[in-house]
């Protein structure tokens, strides 16, 4: 049994609270949040204990691990402060807005050994579970180009703004959105380090970016596209997809269908030469609570099981998602110069 | 309850298992006319139910169902609300008040804002039952015996051990509406025993129920258990696990299961209605199943 905290609860918090709270291995020590609207309906309609200033939590209830779930601009001083006093963090993604103090807070944690994990859930749904066995095993032959798009209908009209609409607090769809797509390109395949061309462009939105495309190279040489829009109402909710093209076949991912083509012969049993096409049903792990995805849920019992010794500290790491935020880094000062 | 409920997934660009099979469906159902006309095969097959959320779109089927007063005579629809999406996309773009703001009707919205974050605070429940008025009325006029609360929701009370706004939920709906009310889960087991601590007893529950044991949390045993007991009145869905299980297994398991009271499916094409429904009666048939 493992004493969590939770800093934040907004929508991914409060998404992250109700599958701590149902988790078997886990006891909620206390939530904190700063706006009234969120701490009276938990006071009032939940049994956690509910804190205004997450310091006072941290004190009182000397948690194993928490959660941290803010706007952006927020993680910095607050992982700090949790690693200051040792104690393990799973914070969302992005991980930093700005990578050298990024840098600081990973150094910190290998430094007093303590867990650590970032909220890029993808790398837990099925289908990408599986991609990433093929592409490991290396039977798409010598990898020689990839492609990655991301759309959804997040901000399809002009409104109000909110902190994501702010790109000093870590708004805007490269921030949000494209750095989902980067990560898994960096987990996939292998880590971005060069950007050769990335545009942001906005359509509704008065200050950050409504759509990204970029063109980038992996540190082993392979080249890909990505392109990035959270404007388009002909996705329902955010949409995912990756294609890698190799001298001996080609992959094709998204979060409920993998198809994969062998040019020559198949690595593993039930896969053949030709086309395959696996579906999310047969490829995801099954949990033991379900709220809007396993991926959410397999996440967190990574984190549990890494805090009970059960699994190696690897996935999701604050070292794989500084290299995202340094890929995010790169495509802003690309196109600033 | 009708032994088979016809669902709304295909018409509105909804796939578990492809997106890209989604997106060909939402096309191929933009016209209005395009998904009344699949409801009529459905019902022209003996499927008298249509279990629909409260996506935008469904405003206009309504009104053309009330417009054929006649013709949908014995005609229901189980609404589950909320739709979702509408309010995660919203959360994203606008903000926690922002859309409250936008979303929770009438007047109260102006005593809100003129009180400020105080008055929010101060009636969850209420806030609620307004959100459930605004997002029932488009089927105003219309049978709707059965009012469900979407997996979204009801899990993430479920998770967070709000049991009294799952309870709220019961009290409204059967007091405003004079409906059951339903429940959508991933997690079957775990909240008929809750429901039981807030004195719901053989709640209407829907969840996968499936040969494979897809998207049954705790596990497809578990399950099974939870359905011996009596403790529950199941509507399966999901129970082709999204084409993993042929159609022939796959009905001829949840037919023989005890206390799956509805079965719910949906589809696009005459023939697969068709087909479903001839092998529920078929298998219905051989397990004895018997209207309640």
């Amino acid at each position: 049994m493992k004493k969590i905290g939770l800093i934040g609860a907004g929508k991914m918090g409060i998404s992250h609270l109700a599958i701590l709270g149902a988790h078997p291995d886990v006891e909620v020590i206390g939530v904190a949040d700063t706006s009234t609207i969120v701490t009276d309906v938990l006071k009032r309609h939940t049994s956690f204990d509910v804190y205004a200033d997450y310091l006072d939590m941290i004190t009182e209830k000397k948690p194993d691990a928490v959660f941290v779930s803010v706007p952006t601009k927020y993680h910095e001083p607050i992982v700090q402060k949790l690693l200051d006093r040792n104690i393990n963090v799973f914070v969302e993604k992005p991980f930093s807005l700005n990578a050298d103090n990024g840098q600081k807070l990973m150094e910190s944690s290998i430094q007093k050994n303590l867990f650590n994990q970032v909220g890029y859930h993808n790398k837990f749904i099925g289908t990408f579970m599986e991609a990433k066995r093929i592409i490991d095993s290396g039977s798409l032959g010598k990898l020689q180009l990839f492609s990655g798009n991301m759309n959804g209908p997040v901000v399809t009209k002009t409104k109000e703004q909110t902190w994501r609409s702010k790109p000093e607090e870590g708004g805007g769809c490269l921030m949000d959105y494209a750095a989902h797509l980067i990560d898994l390109i960096n987990y996939l395949i292998a880590p971005i380090t060069a950007v050769h061309g990335a545009d942001l462009m906005s359509f509704y939105s008065a200050s950050v970016e409504d759509a990204v495309s970029c063109l980038l190279e992996t540190k082993n040489g392979i080249h890909g596209t990505i392109n990035v829009n959270w404007s388009d109402e002909t996705f329902r909710k955010m949409s995912t997809s990756i294609t890698v093209l190799g001298s001996k076949g080609k992959l094709t991912v998204d979060s409920t269908e993998l198809k994969v083509y062998f040019r020559e012969s198949a690595p593993f049993g039930n896969y053949a030469k030709g086309w395959n096409v696996r579906h999310i049903n047969e490829l995801s792990p099954h949990v033991d609570f379900y709220l809007r995805g396993e991926e959410y849920s397999l996440q967190i019992d990574h984190f549990i099981n890494v805090l009970e010794g059960r699994s190696p500290n690897n996935i999701n790491t604050f070292e794989s998602a500084l290299q995202t935020d340094r890929v995010i880094q790169q495509i802003k000062n690309h196109k600033i110069n | 309850m009708n032994r088979i409920l016809f669902g709304d997934n295909q018409f509105f660009g909804v796939n578990h298992v492809s997106d890209e099979k989604a997106r060909q469906q939402s096309m191929r159902f933009k016209d209005d006319l395009s998904i009344l006309h699949t409801l009529d095969c459905a019902i022209a097959e003996g499927c008298n139910t249509f279990m629909c959320t409260t996506h935008d779109r469904m405003l206009n089927i309504a009104n053309l169902i009330r417009n054929d007063a006649e013709k949908y005579n014995d005609f229901d629809i189980y609404p589950c609300l909320p739709y979702a999406h509408k309010y995660a996309n919203a959360v994203t773009e606008l903000g926690i008040m922002g859309t409250i703001k936008q979303y929770v009707p009438g007047n109260f919205i102006g005593s809100l804002f003129k009180g400020g974050y105080a008055l929010v605070s101060k009636d969850h429940v209420k806030m609620m039952e307004l959100m459930i008025d605004a997002e029932l009325k488009m089927f105003r006029g219309i049978s709707t015996p059965v009012i469900f609360l979407q997996n979204v929701v009801t899990d993430l009370l479920l998770g967070l051990g709000m049991k009294d706004l799952l309870k709220a939920f019961d009290d409204y709906i059967r007091k405003k509406y004079n409906a059951e009310p339903g429940y959508i889960t991933m997690n079957m087991p775990k909240l008929v025993d809750v429901l039981a601590t807030q004195g719901i007893y053989r709640p209407i529950v829907c969840a996968s129920i499936n040969y494979e044991g897809f998207r049954m949390s705790g596990g497809i045993g578990l399950y099974e258990q939870t359905l011996k007991s009596g403790r529950v009145r199941a509507i399966a869905m999901q129970v082709f696990s999204g084409g993993a299980t042929s159609p022939v297994k796959a009905l001829e398991y949840v037919c023989s299961l005890p206390n799956v009271e509805s079965i719910l499916f949906g589809a696009s094409s005459k023939e697969n209605i068709h087909q479903t429904v001839s092998l529920i009666n078929h298998y219905d048939k051989k397990y004895h199943y018997k209207t309640a």
